[in-house]
């Protein structure tokens, strides 16, 4: 196992823990390292790191191996960690913070969920409202899985659960303002 | 011409870093009355005490000021030193450049050495001002209150009676021996806690310098160190104590059955009680709430059966006021109300309990005679999960401080059940395991080794029932993996807390509190065991959390601050009260409400006006009570009412030096 | 009573059910719901995940439009519930984002609009008594095992009921004459798009889920989540397959149960439109009724 020279480590994280921790307002040093978050994430059992691993990456600085970690991908955001956090730190809003900056640089370690965040939000911009059809559909041609699911098709097409065509509302010119207002001021949608 | 006297102090490093001395104590020399003025490395040292005392010889100095730290910290040390060079010590005036200076201004030499020459000036100003003041006295009642009789009161009260001074010692149960007495084993012996403590209730209640007054709550104080008037209410037993002999035919024939509180509600009293067998005094109490005949008006069994004739239907509450010199508060604790973790399921599971619980269960004379058995179905436990800082560190649900006792008696629980049920598993979730007592660390470490005990370190994040276990999930943070126990039983420590009435005590009292409504002592670390409040001193854990070696020696340790007070026939009261110029007070009677400490009173006086007798009424002040807070003096629209030491003519001169 | 309404979505595709059935129970209940015309996409955890401006925008521009009709939301969908109620919070405890927030959506939104959820306008406006007097077919021995997810109840600022044991939806199945059993798992995550996106991982959750409310002698689950509703009955048959388990859980959305109660057609509830079929559950409960009818 490699050894990691602390202060090194923490001189090359702190630009980026800072911005962490503007961005999600949350200090990683007031983490007392409990473990309960972990302990009550549903998904702990598919990570690479658990939340509270996240927590002392953080601490400690170790930046790059927090944002490349699977661990923040996925996180399902439902917030059983910060409701139990006997620290008041909210970190389903650090893991949310760290994906969008892991995604700014380039980090994307579980690359079809942050392609259906990418297709969902395309399909809203375009439409306005999700088509959800053509959500799974771009989701599964784009990840190379043209026919997953495609045998809940028919049956959903006979429900009526399932338009092939999107619905488009009439002031949609609204909704696209609304993603241009939000990259004028310097979003990354 | 007066002649003021006035010297720096750098402490240490502590001003001097900050503030250039040198040069404060040569401004100091152009003050108007100055005819002094130097600085030296530590003036509270003897060094420079002798500093003082040699230039007030030598420059016939009248008046001084010190420069230095607050006067909370060394105003008693100067003063002393300003009496003993010949002065009243009430002409000495200090200019804190510590706290209110270079503690807080770290970073600006120039602008610190400023305001430290500019508090030094209206120091100067002041104490050219100042009048010698003397101190009075005031009798001593040579009778001590101890209020609470867990194992701390108990302590507090036999030290005080062993030197020779009558105390009353008042319980709000029906029995003396507090939390104490619930507690199984005591760590870190493991020698069985009724084995200690009731020889010392035994040795209480025969105490020929105690009186014990149990089932009773203080109901008022009034008054001030060394003559408080206390109100105390006994509630009514129902029993007369003198006819009863405790045999205990009552309770055995009363029909109704009342969850036991001294059992933590795992077996049933009654409504005539008394809360354990080995109860002191041993004679039963009606609780009235519960009890069949108050309720319906029918019943009356336990009067019937009683040989002696005891049981008295119609006794009242009845009220006493007594003076005492000093008082002791021993009110212990409650535990933290851990319903609030949904999480944990505390009340829907029952097999998750409390560490008091868990005494109970090992208890010999508990609800399963000392087997460990689960309150659902009374099967034995083969996996006890224990959980640590339940309440504890957590300050979103809980309280933020440590409970400080909870980590060995989880390792005294963790040994028990390991000691008591041979092929057992026990799982400790902990966050940190601190030990630091006589012998406590040697226990913990034993408790993993010898007795094999898994210690997780992770706090819980759930406990769910499946089938008739208890399924509990925690991240063993050594491994950073999720883990599950599948247990039988859960038991949580939860955090110690104040008195839900902690807080109306202080109050009535007159002490403060801290924000977790714990008892403040006067000073963290030099006046462990006195409050702000002179005569009453606190032991155990209504200051903080504690355990019982530490309640003990702080009940010493407050006995011996009675004792010292009772020791004297008689005590010297602070001069630096308020005083009424009768000339111009109009009588109108407003610093009477405003008062705290009730000390003002109206009086009629007779004058002389044009050659006829008038009289009229004026406010007075009570010395002995008066405690020198300036309320009044604000109140008084006449500017009738000064505060001596304080006076409105003493702060305007250090405005005015400051301003003008 | 009258609310705007925010469907959202999937309630006009995979949770269409969901739509009627809240349309048809509102409307037996006497509550009027004025559908904010032209609704955008909350943006889901999609926007959430992307940008938070962005997230709190899409939902404001909706609650916007209902402000200026003076209409509180109620909104059936969790995941849009606690999206719009995220805005409205973050809107009303800053000066400064609400300017932001009406910049951004160029229309003004003052955070006086509250978002709430489909289940707290049921249970704590119109009232348990309300509806349980007109209950005239009563869900008699079905065991509902009420699961709320995530959104509903965390984080516990946002949500309106206790995060660890809520029991809003439990005392609507008592209020309808049914039967909700105990279980742990009332609030555990059911993975939402993890199905999609990392089906493994996804189905694993929603096993653990299934796997609890059979344990607790459940009949079928209710929910208020047309996610959790994918999940747990579309995708049922995948996790039987894939852990060899066998639960035949029919899913209703809550909406759907109050329906059944009032005795309103099970088609037009959209029973029907179930992945695990929930007819036999119904005809069931008819048969009994009719039984106890005839007896």
């Amino acid at each position: 196992m490699e050894r990691i020279e602390l202060t090194a480590a923490l001189a090359q994280g702190q630009e980026l823990l800072a911005e962490v921790t503007r961005e999600s307002g949350v200090r990683a040093s007031k983490c007392y390292q409990c473990g309960k978050c972990s302990a009550g994430c549903p998904v702990a059992f598919a990570m690479d790191k658990t939340p509270r691993e996240i927590m002392r990456l953080l601490q400690l600085g170790l930046m790059d191996e927090a944002l490349q970690s699977h661990t923040i991908w996925l996180c399902a955001c439902c917030d059983t960690c910060s409701t139990r956090c006997p620290r008041e730190v909210d970190i389903a809003r650090v893991m949310e913070t760290l994906r969008i900056i892991a995604k700014k640089k380039g980090y994307v370690a579980e690359k079809k969920m942050d392609l259906f965040h990418d297709l969902f939000l395309k399909s809203v911009e375009k439409h306005g409202r999700v088509h959800e059809m053509g959500l799974i559909l771009g989701f599964n041609i784009s990840g190379m899985q043209p026919l997953k699911d495609a045998h809940f098709g028919p049956s959903m097409l006979l429900k009526g659960k399932l338009s092939p065509l999107p619905h488009t509302i009439k002031d949609n010119g609204e909704v696209k303002k609304i993603f241009a207002n939000v990259r004028k001021r310097g979003g990354k949608v | 011409m007066k002649r003021v006297g006035v010297f720096i102090c750098h402490c240490g490093s502590n001003i001097a870093a900050a503030v250039d001395c040198e040069k404060v104590a040569e401004n100091a020399k152009s003050f108007p009355g100055v005819a002094f003025s130097t600085d030296y490395k530590y003036m509270c040292a003897e060094p420079g005490q002798d500093l003082i005392k040699k230039a007030i010889k030598e420059h016939k100095l009248d008046r001084i000021v010190v420069a230095s730290c607050s006067p909370r910290m060394h105003e008693p040390t100067f003063r002393r030193c300003i009496e003993s060079g010949g002065l009243n010590p009430y002409l000495l005036e200090m200019a804190n450049i510590r706290e209110h200076c270079s503690w807080v201004h770290p970073d600006d030499k120039e602008r610190a050495t400023f305001k430290a020459t500019e508090l030094v000036r209206m120091a100067v100003a002041k104490v050219l001002k100042n009048e010698p003041l003397d101190k009075s006295t005031i009798p001593i009642t040579k009778r001590a209150l101890v209020i609470g009789g867990g194992i701390a009161g108990i302590q507090a009260a036999l030290d005080i009676a062993n030197a020779g001074h009558i105390v009353d010692v008042v319980e709000k149960e029906p029995s003396i021996g507090g939390r104490m007495a619930q507690i199984d084993k005591t760590f870190p012996t493991l020698d069985c806690s009724a084995c200690i403590l009731t020889p010392k209730m035994v040795e209480v209640a025969n105490h020929p310098n105690v009186n014990l007054i149990t089932y009773s709550e203080i109901e008022k104080v009034e008054g001030y160190v060394g003559n408080f008037d206390v109100t105390i209410r006994k509630k009514a037993r129902s029993v007369d104590m003198k006819a009863c002999t405790g045999c205990g035919t009552c309770y055995q024939k009363c029909p109704s059955k009342v969850p036991s509180e001294f059992e933590m509600e795992m077996m049933d009293r009654k409504a005539i009680y008394t809360p354990f067998p080995q109860a002191i005094p041993n004679k039963p109490v009606i609780d009235r709430e519960n009890c069949r005949y108050f309720k319906t008006g029918k019943c009356g069994v336990c009067q019937k059966v009683c040989p002696t004739n005891a049981v008295d239907f119609t006794q009242e509450d009845e009220l006493v006021t007594e003076r005492y010199g000093a008082i002791v508060v021993a009110t212990g604790f409650d535990l933290f109300d851990e319903s609030v973790y949904g999480e944990y399921g505390y009340g829907k599971y029952k097999d998750v309990i409390t560490g008091l619980h868990f005494e109970r269960l090992i208890n010999a004379s508990g609800p399963t005679m000392g087997k460990i058995k689960r309150p659902s179905d009374g099967k034995i436990p083969k996996n006890v999960v224990f959980i640590k800082c339940v309440g504890s560190r957590d300050e979103v649900k809980g309280k933020a401080y440590c409970s400080k006792t909870c980590c060995m008696y989880t390792a005294k629980h963790a040994t028990l059940v390991r000691e008591k049920i041979k092929d057992s598993n026990v799982y400790v979730f902990y966050m940190d395991v601190r030990t630091p007592g006589k012998g406590y660390d040697e226990f913990y470490t034993r408790t993993t080794d010898q007795f094999g005990a898994k210690y997780i370190r992770g706090r819980v994040s759930k406990i769910y029932e499946k089938g008739d276990k208890l399924i509990v999930r925690g991240e063993d943070t050594l491994l950073g993996r999720p883990v599950e126990v599948e247990a039988d039983m859960v038991v949580l420590a939860t955090a110690m807390v104040a008195k839900s009435d902690a807080a109306k005590l202080a109050q009535m009292i007159g002490f403060s509190y801290d924000q977790n409504h714990f008892y403040t002592e006067a000073h963290p670390k030099l006046a462990p065991v006195e409050t702000h409040t002179a005569g009453v001193y606190l032991a155990g854990a209504c200051q903080g959390p504690k355990d019982i070696p530490d309640s003990v020696a702080q009940a010493s340790a407050a006995a011996v601050k009675v004792c010292g007070l009772l020791s004297k026939e008689e005590m010297p009261t602070e001069p630096i009260i308020s005083a009424v110029d009768e000339a111009i007070c109009a009588g109108c009677g407003m610093c009477v409400p405003v008062c705290p400490y009730k000390a003002i009173d109206m009086k009629v006086i007779q004058e002389r006006v044009h050659g006829k007798t008038i009289s009229r009424k004026v406010a007075t002040v009570n010395s002995g009570l008066c405690q020198g807070c300036g309320a009044c003096t604000v109140a008084c629209r006449s500017a009738a009412l000064n505060l001596k030491h304080f006076t409105n003519e003493q702060i305007l001169a250090e405005v005015d030096a400051l301003c003008l | 009573m009258k609310y705007a309404y925010y469907p959202g979505c999937s309630l006009s595709s995979t949770g269409i059910e969901y739509d009627m059935s809240t349309k048809k129970v509102a409307k037996s209940l006497g509550i009027e719901l004025w559908e904010i015309p032209e609704w955008n996409c909350c943006g889901a955890s999609s926007a959430h995940l992307t940008d938070h401006l962005l997230a709190l925008a899409l939902p404001a521009r909706n609650l916007a439009i209902a402000e200026a009709e003076g209409l509180d939301v109620a909104i059936p969908c969790a995941a849009c519930y606690a999206r719009c109620k995220a805005t409205e919070v973050e809107v009303k405890n800053s000066q400064e984002m609400k300017k932001t927030i009406s910049e951004v959506i160029e229309r003004e939104y003052a955070g006086k609009t509250q978002a709430r959820a489909l289940l707290d306008v049921f249970v704590n406006d119109l009232g348990l008594d309300s509806i349980s007097a007109l209950v005239n077919k009563p869900l008699k021995d079905i065991k509902v095992a009420s699961y709320y997810g995530c959104l509903l109840v965390r984080p516990p600022r946002l949500g309106f009921d206790d995060p660890e044991d809520p029991q809003s939806m439990d005392q609507l199945i008592k209020a309808l004459g049914g039967t909700p059993v105990e279980w742990a798992f009332k609030t555990e995550c059911c993975g939402a798009a993890h199905a999609t996106t990392k089906s493994d991982v996804g189905f694993s959750m929603i096993e653990k889920i299934l796997t609890a409310a059979k344990e607790a002698g459940a009949d079928c689950i209710a929910t208020a989540c047309p996610l959790c509703m994918n999940n747990l009955d579309m995708r049922q048959s995948q996790v039987e397959a894939k852990f060899g388990k066998n639960y035949g859980l029919p899913v209703f959305y809550f909406t759907q149960l109050i329906g059944l109660a009032l005795g309103l057609n099970p088609e037009e509830l959209g029973v029907n439109k179930h992945f695990v079929n929930a007819l036999g559950l119904v005809k069931k409960l008819l048969e009994a009724e009719g039984r106890r009818d005839t007896a």
